[in-house]
């Protein structure tokens, strides 16, 4: 498909999702108290956006990802929770 | 249109659901064993749950004409607890002669523990005792990139396994290319607000090929859409997808996995 008619058909879906993400953040700024790992990992799969090249969604994943290689001794829980909080948590 | 729903967790699901499916085009239903949403209690409730997969649900599925198969496990969700999971493991073996059984699933990780990777590996035997096709789900967010990493290793670890009998579920971007490198099969699932969407689904098939990938909606007690593989066959189309082509990954693919077991015949 050309990029026209890429953008016919995801753009408005794309912008929806960007004026999202842009009110998430400001929600975000105007709560109260410290946010936890989640919102600097948020910040910085964002930097993957910048990417030159179309690997920009693997880049944010990979950037939410724990990135260490050893199983772990016991579950913290059932659930994830969508950013990896670092080994020392 | 006609599709095979791959990995459809239906006793979650009510009858209006089995009827679109239907009337969107479902030819089969693929139900892996999955958690509950709470801890069974002892094996006996998994005894019950087996039951309900090989003998309750396709006869719910044949009253709207559709075939119902299944794969058993206890999944990686309750696998921390070793005890269970030995005594789940001990009664599979005597479900697995029932007509409608495919293999050994959806076993895998969730959390990447010590444990979960041996139960793992004790499913991993089960199938290459009795050679069985193998379903793999793998972990959600953060713990799936790690999580895949130590699947592939673990069945890769096993010579007996053959990788074109195995399908690695629940791939994005970041951990296709990986699965089909070893040559075991890839499963994207179509969720609203985790895993895959239909568009990106759609950019995976068109980045990677479609060879060796299949897609589901993998419905069951959570957000879900049980019509979400026909809903992104309509997107495709919009993509230019021609209808042959769409076929072979909604129908073809599934049905040439699974038949790999001669019990899978539509």
């Amino acid at each position: 498909m050309t990029r026209n008619e890429l953008l016919d058909l995801y753009f408005m879906d794309a912008r929806s999702k960007l004026i999202d993400i842009a009110a998430f953040l400001d929600r975000i700024d105007r709560g109260k108290g410290e946010a936890d790992f989640r919102l600097a990992a948020f910040r910085k799969a964002l930097d993957e956006l910048s990417a030159g090249e179309p690997i920009r969604a693997r880049g944010v994943l990979l950037s939410l990802s724990d990135p260490t290689t050893e199983p772990i001794e016991k579950s913290p829980g059932k659930g994830a929770v969508g950013a990896w909080p670092g080994k020392e948590s | 249109m006609r599709y095979i729903e791959p990995h459809g967790h239906m006793v979650s699901r009510v009858t209006d659901d089995y009827q679109a499916m239907v009337i969107a085009g479902c030819q089969a239903v693929c139900e892996p064993a999955f958690w509950a949403g709470f801890d069974r209690s002892g094996v006996q409730g998994f005894h019950d749950y087996f039951c309900q997969l090989t003998d309750y649900e396709p006869k719910r599925a044949a009253k709207f004409g559709l075939p119902h198969f299944s794969w058993l496990c206890i999944n990686p969700k309750e696998s921390e607890d070793m005890k269970l999971a030995e005594e789940v493991l001990s009664i599979i073996p005597e479900f697995l002669s029932r007509p409608n059984v495919l293999g050994i699933g959806e076993i895998g990780l969730n959390k990447n523990t010590r444990n979960e990777v041996k139960i793992l590996e004790r499913h991993v035997d089960l199938a290459a005792r009795h050679g069985q096709l193998i379903l793999v789900h793998t972990p959600h967010l953060e713990d799936k990139l790690k999580g895949t990493r130590l699947i592939l290793d673990v069945i890769k670890g096993d010579r007996r396994i053959d990788p074109g009998r195995v399908i690695i579920d629940h791939v994005e971007e970041h951990t296709v290319e990986m699965v089909l490198d070893t040559g075991m099969w890839a499963g994207m699932t179509l969720y609203p607000e985790s895993k895959c969407t239909p568009a990106r689904a759609i950019d995976i098939l068109e980045n990677f090929g479609a060879e060796r990938i299949w897609m589901n909606s993998a419905c069951d007690w959570g957000v879900s859409v049980p019509l979400a593989v026909p809903k992104t066959a309509v997107e495709m189309k919009k993509r230019g997808w021609i209808e042959e082509h769409t076929d072979a990954v909604i129908y073809g693919n599934p049905y040439r996995f699974m038949a790999q077991n001669p019990r899978f015949r539509l």
